[in-house]
């Protein structure tokens, strides 16, 4: 018994070591600050990593870094989205003279040392996605204003209900204190008033949980028995409300529509429970991100531009220190076909 | 292997067997240690820089404190997983009490008290009601951090002033003041170990805890203290994190647990008593922050961490066990 356990250490060993050797090598090419002019390693930090919508963000990054030329990528983020962890990371990469790190914060509080550090060290710091402390970052890569975002809430909604829209409606967010959500529904609230027919009964948090969106709404439905609408305005919160709304039988009866990929809902579209999803071209931002991220460190963006020149997607709109990348997307069984992400 | 080698292996194992060189394991992990850092060294020597390492040490402080009693809890044999609840709870104690407008050194205390008494109300179930460490702390595990978020409403706090913030920011030379605790925490554990009766008892009650009890070891007073004091432990990390984080709430310590006990069990304590070291302990602190940090410096790709930590825990089994049959041989 004993060599045997003796091969296996060793074999263990050399796995571990093995391992170890290749990422270096592959690194060791994308990484290096090579004679071929000068690169800029820009460090792309979703909120928190192995999820469809920022692996969607990262594809379009990947490709924004490959248009550009002089970019090396590293896409890597908490795979438990946890902020501790994320400020973590910031400290590692301003470690390794990063040039541009963006960061999508999950927690402003908590990155902002890291962030205002990372910068006292010379790395360039963005955010996007979702905004830090003004203080922390340069630059913010807005995917749209929340004012954007509540009117198409509240417009596809009404469009969706028919004209002369009347009825009871209520959102399923994703936990009361997320800054993103309760901007928009202070966007959709003001929207509202355009529409005296719709009245907002209810706002209820699914804490970022499909099977709590799932029961928040089945708690809705038999609250208010009339009821003619509901937004999901989460990634999560949005699937969880079809589900309860198709298991029920109310499909058609009861509207649901919010902000998701078109890969998580295209059942639901097919299905008939969900007539529009809405959101913005995630692959987009990803690619806005790494734009800007480049530009800021180059030199070509600078504090007090109006506008961008973002390569691919056109000039983009620069207002005070928000980067806009303007274009909000409704997906129905019609066009849902055309995107995957 | 029948129970009288298995008996037999243990006690020769024992640092306090003549003859047999006891530290195989440390030197071991030493020497994994040193090809890591050799490794890095060639892969990528910005790694090996001395001020990104005493930086990059400043994440593994609040873990190394708690796994210094925690040797100690599995050298007896036992074991405790609520201390990140514990964490959790003492954290979310120092984020309530600062925004009610305590001061928030005061806030810092009760911090600290409060992971105590959790560790105490630990010990009393352990040594009193007599219910298996295991059960208990699986239980507070779950009442800890279900409280911390009952109170909390799981909202964090922050803005905390920099005065406070500097706990975990000030030091001598680049070594933060939660760096300096955990240095002089595990020379004076290791002094507590090695020089008084009490540490010679925390092996004996390991081997057998009947024999022990009947030899008059303090058994239970021993165990009380012990948990009572990874609970102290516990508040003081939460303190540290906080103070490092700028963040109170109920997710603190989150997985802890399970962090600080692969640390001390990759160290060489053994999971079924009677056999460890602190050098051991800080070795397998050690080791892990390094593999962990490299890893992501290395490769990006911070879901691989866990498989490389994986592996390090098996090589340490592996290796465990080749020198359990050596020292037998030998003995």
């Amino acid at each position: 018994m004993r060599p045997s356990t003796i091969i296996l250490a060793a074999a263990t060993t050399a796995a571990l070591l093995a391992g170890c050797g290749n990422h270096s090598q592959s690194s060791a090419t994308m990484g290096s600050h090579g004679a071929s002019g000068k690169r800029i390693s820009v460090y792309l930090l979703p909120k928190k990593k192995g999820v469809a919508y920022f692996t969607s963000c990262a594809a379009g990054a990947q490709r924004a870094a490959a248009d550009l030329g002089d970019v090396d990528l590293i896409y890597d983020g908490p795979t438990d989205g946890s902020p501790e962890a994320a400020a973590s990371m910031i400290e590692q990469w301003s470690l390794k003279h990063a040039d541009v790190i963006a960061v999508s914060p999950n927690d402003p509080d908590v990155l902002a040392p890291a962030m205002t550090a990372a910068r006292a060290k010379g790395t360039h710091v963005i955010t996007w996605d979702a905004d830090g402390l003004p203080a922390s970052r340069k630059f913010f890569v807005n995917q749209a204003t929340s004012a954007q975002i509540g009117n198409a809430l509240v417009d596809t909604m009404a469009k969706d209900i028919g004209p002369n829209p009347t009825g009871k409606v209520a959102i399923i967010t994703a936990t009361l204190t997320a800054s993103n959500q309760n901007e928009w529904i202070a966007a959709i609230k003001a929207r509202l008033a355009k529409y005296p027919g719709l009245q907002l009964v209810a706002i209820k948090p699914c804490n970022e949980d499909q099977k709590l969106a799932f029961q928040a709404t089945q708690d809705l439905m038999k609250t208010y028995p009339d009821l003619k609408g509901i937004w999901g305005i989460s990634s999560v919160a949005f699937p969880g409300a079809a589900e309860a709304i198709k298991q029920a039988g109310e499909s058609g009866k009861v509207l649901v529509t919010g902000l998701g990929t078109p890969n998580d809902m295209r059942a639901y579209v097919k299905g008939g429970t969900v007539k529009s999803v809405i959101l913005w071209n995630t692959q987009d931002l990803g690619y806005l991100t790494v734009e800007v991220a480049e530009a800021v460190a180059t030199g070509r963006l600078k504090a007090g531009a109006t506008s961008f020149d973002a390569g691919k997607l056109g000039n983009k709109q620069v207002v005070g220190d928000n980067v806009l990348l303007g274009n909000i997307l409704v997906f129905n069984k019609d066009n849902i076909d055309k995107y995957n992400f | 292997m029948n129970e009288v080698t298995q008996t037999r292996s243990n006690l020769s194992n024992s640092k306090r067997v003549a003859g047999a060189f006891p530290y195989w394991h440390e030197t071991a992990l030493l020497v994994l240690l040193v090809a890591l850092m050799t490794t890095a060294h060639v892969l990528s020597p910005d790694f090996l820089d001395p001020g990104t390492q005493l930086e990059l040490l400043t994440h593994v402080y609040e873990a190394g404190i708690i796994a210094l009693p925690m040797t100690l809890i599995i050298i007896t044999g036992g074991i405790d997983l609520s201390v990140g609840s514990t964490m959790a709870l003492s954290a979310v104690t120092l984020g309530l009490a600062f925004r009610a407008g305590i001061p928030v050194f005061v806030a810092a205390i009760l911090c600290v008290v409060v992971g105590t008494a959790a560790g105490a109300l630990n010990g009393f179930f352990i040594t009193r009601v007599k219910v298996h460490p295991l059960l208990v702390t699986l239980a507070t595990l779950a009442a800890y951090s279900g409280i911390a978020e009952g109170v909390s409403k799981a909202a964090p706090v922050s803005g905390f002033p920099a005065n406070f913030l500097a706990l975990s920011s000030g030091g001598i030379d680049g070594v933060t003041i939660p760096g300096i605790i955990w240095i002089v925490s595990a020379v004076l554990t290791t002094v507590l170990v090695i020089r008084t009766p009490f540490g010679t008892y925390l092996y004996a009650m390991g081997y057998n805890e009947v024999a022990s009890r009947l030899s008059g070891v303090p058994v239970q007073r021993i165990k009380y203290a012990l948990y009572t004091l990874a609970g102290t432990a516990s508040g003081l990390a939460a303190m540290l994190f906080v103070a490092r984080r700028n963040t109170a709430k109920a997710d603190v310590g989150n997985g802890m647990e399970l962090d600080v006990i692969a640390m001390v069990v990759l160290g060489g304590t053994s999971i079924f008593g009677g056999r460890g070291t602190i050098i051991g302990t800080v070795l397998g602190v050690l080791l892990i922050h390094e593999t962990r940090e490299f890893v992501s410096w290395q490769t990006n790709r911070s879901e691989l961490n866990s498989i490389f930590i994986g592996a390090l825990l098996i090589i340490a089994v592996l290796l465990n066990r080749v020198f359990a049959n050596q020292n037998s041989r030998t003995a």
